[in-house]
């Protein structure tokens, strides 16, 4: 992949524009002059015009991501800022939101100014979550007013849940001051004990040490009643199991404020895949079964499941090539994500291409509040350019990011990003 | 042979199975002679792995190995590298380095001996990983069954006890599946693993029932740290609902196989009485062991049948 600053102008000519805003597919040209849409439509160009074919192509907005672990600061073997950048870019990722759960943790407005400060130099934006407690360890409730006014878009403990239910009830209810949304790792950790992956036949089978679906569905029920007493919001990420979505449609009847999202590896893989002890395949909340699967695919159709997010969690290869027992929870995500979820969704279940690019921009940025208005004249050009039909396989020369742990690697995608328009940048395949 | 490991009993081939039990008893012939040793793997050089304590299985596989003339190496985690930081894979490919044919591992992770294949091209052959399978105890027990009765299709097998926790549990349930035989599993519900009735076994958790329907019991060793995290209430409890005791086995009157794999914790799980009865089998297990373990090393280290019988 290579990252070309854009020429004055760029012609993006021949492809159809998806709105998801608008809910449209037309055939229309697309002008960017210095980085912004300049015009729609027959465009009158100069001669150093930089002219993109995008014939049998899909011109739509920039993918949003609410849920990656960029590992900065602290784990800067796995992923920084930048390689993480260029692996949202590959994926069709033009924003992201980063998880904190680094080292130290995002959990002081000082260190939500350093992610703001150091994205500027990104070719993405970049978002950070602001941990819900200090340290991540469940105990006080960080600065949240004051990470907000430096750039904080959320608040989550992500990769630990909030145990205490006291704690998770404050935290819900004093995010209703700001109106942000609350993101709980829903795992209860006392009966998921050293539960590597998802129990039943499978784990039965393979003699690893196995926790059930309740260890999710019982705390996200939780963290519901507590949304409906406390009136915040909540979002509840990588939703696994069917028990979990039986509780959140139940919820969404009567309270607006919960919101959901699902990962490309839940919606691809399921437990069964898991015979040949691959690590990569090692995730928290684990990959379950085919009828957990099934569900998340109807939960995706019916609006249970607001949008798609990565969880893209890199891991050194020295962490992954360990035994199953130690190799550390986690994959990466955001380049294969589109030709994985494009094919489960798209080809093999008849989910319109529109409702899946929602799933993939429009829906992401109303949970944070970011600005949906990008196929207007006069904003910043934020697009990405798809083919919605290639057929490929993905490969370990597809990934950007710094860490390789991905169980996509040698499975059919179907659909595949072509370029990424961000910050005034190209990115092409 | 199908495969060129043996890494669990999953999926492993009836009619190899029967090779194996086959062969064993063509080597305990060898091993009631005087002199007890065969030059079928002269020059072949198999390293014992073990990354957790073990002492009959270790001995069990390098008698083997010294009965079929092979050079072994012995390897404990507790005085290697590993505690030096090494990771796994440096470790399995230095030992690999040295030019071996076959690696036996013991290792505490399930899938352990499956990640030492995509690391080194000797041949692995699993003596235990975690709570996955123990294909090696699974055989001898077959072998000894058949000893004992002369077929397995139709047997009626009961594995009794904590049945979660036991690679030795899953791999006789895939073993004597695959040959035929009916397991029946009796032990507390909180150490019975779900969905195990998948597999094509029954669950019954009254012992007495169990007894009146097996031909053998295979009684597995209760461990005492099960009393932690809620499994067990107490040995008293466990010795009422499930122990294999003198007075119990009394109130049967028929002919019963009994089983251990080891080490028996007498007064716990079984009694001393039955233990060292002439229905239990035990040691004929671990004599066993060592016929099964050769013809093992023998069929996947590519020795010929007739130097073995010289």
């Amino acid at each position: 992949m290579n990252l070309t600053k854009l020429k004055k102008q760029v012609h993006l000519s021949g492809g159809q524009i998806l709105d998801p805003l608008a809910k449209t597919i037309t055939k229309k040209d697309i002008l960017i002059e210095n980085g912004k849409i300049k015009a729609f439509g027959n465009v009158k160009t100069s001669k150093s015009v930089q002219k993109i074919d995008c014939k049998g192509l899909i011109i739509t907005h920039g993918f949003c991501d609410l849920h990656v672990h960029f590992r900065e600061p602290g784990r800067e073997d796995k992923e920084t800022l930048e390689s993480g950048s260029m692996a949202a870019l590959a994926g069709g990722f033009t924003r992201v939101c980063v998880m904190p759960n680094t080292n130290p943790p995002i959990d002081s407005p000082e260190v939500i100014r350093y992610i703001v400060d150091r994205s500027e130099e990104c070719p993405i934006y970049i978002h950070p979550i602001g941990a819900i407690t200090k340290g991540q360890k469940g105990n006080e409730l960080t600065e949240m007013g004051a990470m907000l006014a430096e750039g904080a878009v959320a608040f989550s403990d992500d990769g630990l849940p909030v145990t205490d239910s006291a704690m998770m009830r404050n935290a819900l209810a004093y995010g209703t001051m700001f109106d942000i949304p609350i993101i709980n790792h829903a795992e209860d950790l006392c009966l998921k004990q050293d539960g590597v992956m998802h129990e039943g036949i499978v784990s039965t089978n393979l003699g690893l040490p196995s926790s059930p679906d309740l260890t999710e569905s019982n705390m996200v029920h939780r963290d519901l009643s507590l949304t409906l007493l406390t009136g915040g919001r909540l979002h509840v990420p990588h939703v696994s199991s069917s028990k979990s979505l039986d509780h959140i449609r139940l919820s969404k009847k009567s309270n607006d404020k919960v919101t959901a999202e699902v990962t490309p590896h839940h919606l691809f893989f399921t437990d069964n895949d898991l015979q040949g002890f691959d690590t990569n395949l090692k995730v928290a909340p684990p990959i379950r079964t085919i009828s957990d699967q099934k569900a998340l695919v109807e939960a995706v159709k019916d609006g249970t499941l607001d949008c798609i997010a990565t969880d893209h969690a890199p891991h050194t290869i020295e962490d992954k090539e360990s035994t199953f027992d130690l190799a550390p929870f986690g994959m990466i995500g955001l380049e294969s994500c589109f030709g994985a979820v494009n094919k489960v969704l798209v080809k093999e279940n008849n989910l319109n291409l529109l409702n899946l690019v929602q799933l993939l921009t429009t829906k992401p940025r109303d949970i944070m509040g970011f600005n949906n208005n990008l196929l207007d004249i006069g904003v910043h050009a934020e697009l990405t350019v798809l083919d919605p039909k290639e057929e490929w396989i993905f490969s370990r020369e597809d990934i950007q990011s710094k860490s390789k742990n991905s169980p996509f690697v040698g499975q059919n995608m179907y659909g595949r990003i072509k370029f990424t328009i961000n910050k005034g940048h190209i990115s092409k395949l | 042979m199908k495969h060129r490991h043996l890494l669990g009993l999953k999926d492993y081939p009836a009619d190899d199975i029967k090779s194996i039990i086959d062969t064993a008893f063509s080597f305990k012939e060898v091993l009631e002679r005087p002199i007890k040793k065969v030059p079928s793997l002269n020059g072949k050089t198999i390293v014992n792995l073990f990354f957790e304590n073990s002492t009959r299985t270790r001995i069990s596989f390098e008698l083997a190995q010294k009965r079929l003339s092979a050079d072994t190496v012995n390897f404990s985690a507790s005085t290697s590298s590993l505690k030096k930081g090494e990771t796994f894979k440096d470790t399995a490919q230095n030992l690999e380095a040295m030019k071996i044919d076959a690696v036996v591992m013991r290792h505490p992770t399930p899938g352990a001996p499956l990640h030492l294949t995509k690391h080194i091209d000797s041949i692995v052959i699993n003596a235990g990983d975690g709570t996955h399978e123990h294909p090696t105890q699974a055989i001898l027990d077959m072998t000894s069954l058949y000893e004992k009765f002369g077929y397995l299709k139709g047997l009626k097998i009961a594995i009794i006890g904590d049945i979660s926790h036991s690679r030795v549990a899953l791999s006789n349930i895939y073993g004597l599946k695959t040959m035929g035989a009916e397991v029946t599993l009796c032990g507390p519900s909180t150490l019975i693993p779900p969905f195990i009735e998948d597999l094509g076994v029954k669950v019954n958790y009254n012992i007495d029932e169990v007894i009146d329907w097996a031909d053998a019991l295979n009684v597995l060793r209760i461990q005492r740290e099960r009393m932690h995290g809620g499994f067990l209430p107490s040995i008293r409890e466990y010795r009422n609902l499930f122990g294999i005791t003198t007075e119990r086995l009394s109130q049967h009157k028929k002919e019963l196989v009994i089983m251990h794999p080891g080490p028996i914790n007498r007064g716990v799980e079984i009694d001393s009485a039955v233990a060292d009865s002439d229905q239990a089998i035990i040691l004929n297990q671990v004599l066993n062991g060592v016929a099964s373990r050769m013809a093992i090393l023998y069929l996947l280290l590519g020795g010929k049948l007739g130097e073995g019988n010289d």
